[in-house]
């Protein structure tokens, strides 16, 4: 077990619009890439964000070694109950993650 | 080939004047950039106002109409005014104006209006017009007439359509980020793959290359794809740093829909030309059976007040959710006890900074904090309610006890008065597009000459 922070180079997590949150995993290299499409599962992210994993699209890009998901916002970006504005925090909680 | 000079990301962020001047060196064809997105939240929407400082606004648009005479090409700027409602066009154009008052300039400027009406919108969504996208929310007619502003997204049509009028400047309304750079290379026959790919790596300005505070690029279309090459000193690009754009702000890295069709990179290569260009070919433009355009709104949520304090003792920072908990309980039964409003019409939340504000209930982590902010937020119907539910909380934020046997306690509030009000707060209401019989439809353009 390891937290998915320190295997990667960076986790990032950003509006893609309003009402959908990406989150993109960037591995920095091929190894720690093909670890963490094997290792994290789409239903940790889905568990994350207390969402539906049916919900979540996924992305596994070995051009980049990045993996990146995308799912409607938790809360829609402004709204009352909106935390972070431009959604950027979200990826401290999917960097926690053990993998 | 048609080369495009981007001077920074957004308006109001500020660019790199010696690299502006390599640009201008290149003979650029149109400076373009852009001058907003939603990214800031419903507010500037909701209120049809710029986020960016009128000042920063004013002096870097002085900047770039310079650079636009000396060059003698077209300056674009789409979703002016961080929103692109026809207010924030028409607050660019009062700032367009008065630049070319103090130096004695003669401009024809072309305006393109992205507002709508929002009983017209409701009409066209029960005549079965308007589609919900992915993730959209539920919406009445009710909610879209409830709208403050609604915008509709302009596409290359209607910037080519304002390109045509030969004016000096364009100053558009809201666009997608990419139109107003994909617009003349689609004019000029480019590939039409390269042309939106190309303009989506450019619409960050540099943030597609390794030093993304510099801004300026450039972006050169031809007929088989594109170049792009950052102008400030030291900043590269690479395969992986364009390639890695795709991914920024994109719920999926390889389709990106526009008006009137859909960008399809998934076979996109890139290759590097030299440790600072990168020439991507290979997108691919995929055109739809209807044209839609997508729209934007925000209706009011109600008016927002604001109580702030800080807990420092620690037996109280120990125990700070069950002390909001209480205080929420409490001062709620006190709203509805003695204020005329219903527990639907408002709402009080306290929110403790150093525990758990980021997240909420997705808090996975505690810790021990040395102190805690306290937020309380209240929204109500009106900006009197919100005011008078401030008031009833200020109390328990100042002298709220863990029990009732203990001496009262006193924290601290960081002003007098300690209640901060917004005034009325928007949401964004519509993720939905628009189907058109023309691309103009929902537009209007004007040419002004000025001076």
């Amino acid at each position: 077990m390891a937290e998915l922070g320190t295997l990667v180079t960076k986790v990032r997590s950003k509006n893609a619009g309003p009402f959908w949150l990406t989150v993109d995993i960037f591995c920095g290299n091929a190894e720690v890439y093909s670890r963490v499409v094997r290792d994290l599962k789409t239903t940790q992210i889905a568990d994350v964000f207390h969402a539906d994993s049916q919900t979540i699209k996924r992305f596994d890009m070995p051009n980049l070694n990045v993996v990146k998901f995308s799912l409607p916002r938790p809360t829609v970006q402004g709204a009352i109950g909106d935390r972070d504005m431009h959604g950027a925090s979200w990826a401290a909680l999917v960097g926690e993650l053990d993998i | 080939m048609t080369r495009v000079l981007i001077p920074s990301g957004a308006l109001g962020l500020n660019y790199d004047p010696e690299a502006l001047a390599r640009g201008l060196a290149a003979k650029p064809d149109i400076i373009a950039i852009d001058g907003g997105s939603t990214d800031s939240g419903p507010s500037y929407l909701g209120r049809g106002v710029s986020k960016y400082a009128r000042a920063s606004t004013k002096l870097e648009w002085a900047g770039l109409m310079a650079a636009r005479a000396k060059a003698g090409v077209p300056l674009v700027i789409g979703t002016a005014g961080t929103c692109g409602t026809d207010s924030a066009v028409d607050w660019m154009l009062d700032i367009t104006r008065e630049i070319a008052s103090e130096h004695g300039t003669t401009l024809k400027v072309a305006v393109l209006r992205s507002s709508q009406d929002p009983d017209r919108i409701a009409q066209s969504f029960e005549a079965g017009e308007i589609t919900p996208l992915p993730g959209a929310p539920e919406v009445s007619t009710t909610d879209i007439r409830a709208c403050a502003n609604i915008v509709a997204l302009a596409g290359i049509e209607q910037i080519a359509a304002a390109i045509e009028t030969g004016a000096d400047i364009i100053i558009a309304g809201r666009t997608t980020d990419t139109a107003i750079i994909a617009a003349l290379p689609l004019m000029q026959g480019c590939h039409a793959g390269g042309a939106w790919h190309g303009a989506k790596i450019g619409e960050c300005g540099a943030l597609c290359a390794t030093n993304p505070q510099s801004g300026v690029i450039l972006i050169d279309f031809d007929t088989t794809g594109f170049t792009v090459t950052p102008l400030a000193d030291g900043a590269h690009a690479s395969p992986h740093t364009v390639s890695a754009h795709m991914l920024y702000e994109n719920s999926d890295p390889f389709i990106l829909h526009e008006p009137g069709g859909h960008l399809d990179v998934t076979a996109a290569s890139y290759t590097a030309l030299n440790d600072t260009s990168v020439r991507v070919e290979g997108s691919k433009w995929v055109p739809s059976d209807r044209y839609t355009v997508k729209l934007e709104g925000a209706r009011p949520a109600g008016a927002r007040t604001v109580v702030m304090a800080l807990l420092r003792d620690p037996r109280y920072v120990a125990n700070a959710a069950a002390w909001a908990d209480d205080i929420v309980t409490k001062c709620t039964a006190k709203v509805l006890d003695r204020m005329n409003i219903c527990a639907e019409d408002f709402r009080l939340e306290i929110r403790l900074m150093g525990q758990s504000a980021s997240f909420g209930a997705l808090e996975t982590r505690t810790g021990d904090p040395v102190e805690i902010g306290v937020i309380g937020i209240i929204t109500a119907p009106s900006e009197a309610q919100a005011a008078e539910i401030g008031k009833l909380l200020n109390p328990y934020l100042l002298h709220h006890p863990l029990t009732q046997e203990e001496e009262q306690p006193t924290f601290a509030f960081l002003f007098s008065p300690p209640e901060m009000h917004q005034g009325i707060v928007y949401e964004f209401t519509l993720h939905h597009v628009l189907h058109l019989e023309n691309p103009m439809d929902a537009f209007r353009l004007e040419v002004i000459d000025i001076g």
